[in-house]
């Protein structure tokens, strides 16, 4: 569903990812570990649509359709969604009016009907339930005076109720106590239904012990250098990335 | 002399001598007139007159108005009771002022007027000392209709009054001196809702003073929507003076005119009043608005809390002046001001200045005024979730304007302004 070939990107000057190949295919969860500087968060955003990056080689196709033609808001219609790092505080804009408005926007780009206001409050108290979030969220202007684990939390109650397709996670454990992170976990554990898939990007194996993948890749230096199961996260762990960076360039050895 | 100031002389000329004279007011409308054209318009460099030059305004001559009908269909929306002006006239028609709750009193200045005693109207006694304040010398001169709007002590009036000023197309451009009065005895409370409409192409003048009195305890929620036609040039001015703990709570929306200037002046002439005024002023096309705020502290333990947002598009030119004076002896005073804009475009202007006077030694005062751009950031958020681009502008526009006024506080109201606001957003171009 996701297949990312030779990717190259620049943010100014720099050359971030350096020939980027990934596929991923329905209902399957792929961690992505690097260390700091890799193009982790590169990706996610780039994925999204990002202003600010520049695309010099290679392709993305997502479902079949090039993702990187379209605009942001046409990316999350056609399934995408990016949990952000730094969830951003939008102070006067209410939390249900901004998902509803997300929500209806992503609907009436598909062809689909919109929700009225009962039917999303509706479809909104069902997933707070999933996830055990309180409804007062539902009320507060959007991650204003949230605090770090409630940012987060509520990154994985848009996913929940936006049903996307590919759900790319940035670093979303970072900054979480070990109580937030097996909520956030439990949150990301309850969407996978066989359908649909996940990139989770993460610096620590420690949310890999929560969040089981399919796959661990191996980012560094702008592209993916080692692929394996789980139990690539617990050698990462255990090794460092400096274990890495020796086997990812051989020829230059 | 100026065009403009020769219509005004001429106006003052066609003034009907008993109504000049009314009310004991002849010298005092005389030595404003003459003070006005002795000191002639302020120059550009003039301090207060800084980013509003009145070169080309100047040039223009405007005649009394002969009066202009509306469709009442046009502010069904406007609920009642209501005080309706059209051009400058009280239109009795569109007016409803039945069933006014008891301890409230709303007239017509132009009715009392005629059979006013000095006393009944002292509020037109007031000088233009300055010879600068030209628009305020104008009215001082001319100005013969208005609203007059008095409380009886202890009233707690809960229905918001509504007070519409609508411009209409004439056969020619016209000017008008509006002059209102709002008088709340102690302990009375009131919510007044100002529209500043226009109708159709039109480019009148509209000199508008609004006085307002607040005796010990009294509490004015009072909003103002100005939402007047392109062409409009707009003069208004507010003088508030609080007596000890009144509270003078207070949002003005700028959203319409060609150019819109507000003067709101409060004195905290008694102990623990206080005055707390949000405001949003948007600019586009080639619009320009100034407003400049002017709080006296005089009196201990007063407070202000000034909270104005502003939007910047096109070639629109927005200017705001915040100025704070404490007083010696008005220890204890709290002052809060801060003024947020958005610049949209590379063309559009903001201008802000925030001025704070302290002559008291145990005060808090706090002043913050920035320029900016919509974040980025918060703009690739909202996109990321589905929401389109201009959708997303427009939201995030909207929330920060939004945070002005919710200094209304009353839930209703803050709905109307609200409504206004988005209207107003979704037509911009932004």
């Amino acid at each position: 569903m996701l297949d990312i070939k030779n990717l190259h990107v620049r943010a100014g000057e720099r050359e971030i990812l350096k020939g980027l190949s990934l596929t991923l295919e329905p209902g399957k969860l792929h961690a992505i570990m690097g260390p700091n500087g890799a193009g982790k968060s590169t990706l996610g955003h780039v994925l999204a649509g990002r202003e600010g990056y520049e695309v010099t080689q290679g392709s993305v196709e997502f479902n079949g359709v090039d993702l990187l033609a379209l605009e942001p808001e046409e990316r999350a219609a056609a399934g995408v969604f990016l949990a952000f790092q730094y969830p951003v505080e939008i102070p006067g804009v209410n939390n249900t009016y901004f998902l509803r408005a997300a929500l209806n926007a992503q609907r009436k780009a598909r062809g689909e009907e919109e929700l009225d206001a009962m039917q999303f409050l509706k479809l909104v108290r069902q997933k707070l339930q999933v996830l055990h979030l309180k409804e007062e969220l539902l009320h507060r202007a959007v991650n204003s005076g949230f605090s770090g684990g409630e940012k987060k939390r509520n990154e994985i109650f848009q996913m929940a109720v936006l049903e996307p397709k590919l759900a790319i996670l940035d670093e979303t454990d970072s900054g979480l106590d070990i109580d937030a992170l097996k909520a956030v976990a439990d949150g990301v554990n309850a969407q996978r239904d066989g359908d649909r898939s996940f990139l989770v990007i993460t610096h620590y194996q420690r949310l890999l012990d929560y969040i089981v993948p399919d796959v661990v890749h191996v980012l560094a230096d702008g592209r993916i250098v080692e692929s394996g199961g789980p139990e690539l996260a617990r050698e990462l762990e255990s090794h460092g990335y400096a274990w890495v960076k020796d086997r990812q360039s051989p020829e230059k050895v | 002399m100026s065009a403009l100031l020769e219509s005004f002389a001429q106006r003052w000329a066609e003034l009907p001598e008993p109504l000049r004279a009314a009310a004991g007011l002849a010298e005092t409308r005389k030595a404003a007139l003459d003070a006005l054209l002795a000191d002639g318009l302020p120059a550009n460099r003039a301090e207060r007159w800084r980013y509003t030059s009145l070169r080309a305004l100047g040039q223009r001559s405007f005649r009394a108005s002969a009066g202009a009908s509306v469709d009442a269909a046009l502010i069904a929306r406007i609920p009642r009771p209501r005080l309706v002006f059209v051009n400058g006239w009280l239109d009795t028609a569109l007016s409803d002022l039945s069933d006014l709750p008891a301890g409230l009193s709303v007239r017509a200045l132009g009715r009392v007027l005629p059979e006013a005693h000095a006393r009944d109207v002292v509020h037109l006694g007031r000088r233009y000392s300055a010879s600068d304040e030209v628009f305020a010398r104008a009215n001082a001169a001319l100005a013969v209709e208005g609203a007059v709007i008095e409380v009886e002590a202890d009233a707690q009036i809960e229905m918001p009054l509504h007070l519409v000023s609508i411009g209409a197309p004439e056969s020619a451009e016209a000017a008008w001196h509006l002059r209102h009065l709002i008088d709340l005895g102690a302990n009375a409370r009131l919510t007044v809702v100002e529209h500043v409409l226009g109708f159709e192409a039109h480019a009148h003048l509209d000199n508008t003073i609004a006085q307002v009195h607040l005796k010990p305890g009294a509490e004015l929620s009072h909003a103002r929507l100005q939402s007047a036609g392109e062409g409009a040039q707009l003069f208004a001015r507010v003088d508030a003076a609080l007596a000890a703990g009144a509270l003078y709570r207070r949002v003005d929306l700028e959203l319409g005119a060609t150019l819109s200037r507000l003067e709101l002046n409060a004195e905290l002439q008694g102990e623990a009043a206080a005055f707390v005024s949000g405001g949003a002023q948007l600019v586009d096309a080639k619009r320009a608005v100034d407003v400049r705020l002017g709080v006296d502290h005089i009196a201990r333990d007063t407070r202000c809390d000034l909270r104005w947002r502003g939007l910047a598009a096109g070639r629109g030119k927005l200017s705001f002046y915040g100025g704070i004076r404490i007083r010696e002896g008005a220890d204890g005073t709290d002052a809060e001001l801060s003024d947020r804009n958005l610049l949209l475009s590379d063309t559009a202007e903001v201008n802000t200045q925030p001025v704070l006077v302290i002559d008291a030694d145990e005060v808090k005062a706090a002043h913050g005024a920035t320029v900016g751009q919509l974040d980025a950031t918060a703009l690739f958020y909202l996109r990321s979730r589905g929401i389109p681009r201009d959708e997303a502008r427009a939201l995030l526009t909207r929330a920060f304007l939004v945070e002005a006024i919710e200094v209304a506080e009353q839930p209703a109201l803050i709905e109307t302004l609200s409504d206004a606001l988005i209207a107003r957003i979704e037509g911009a171009a932004l």
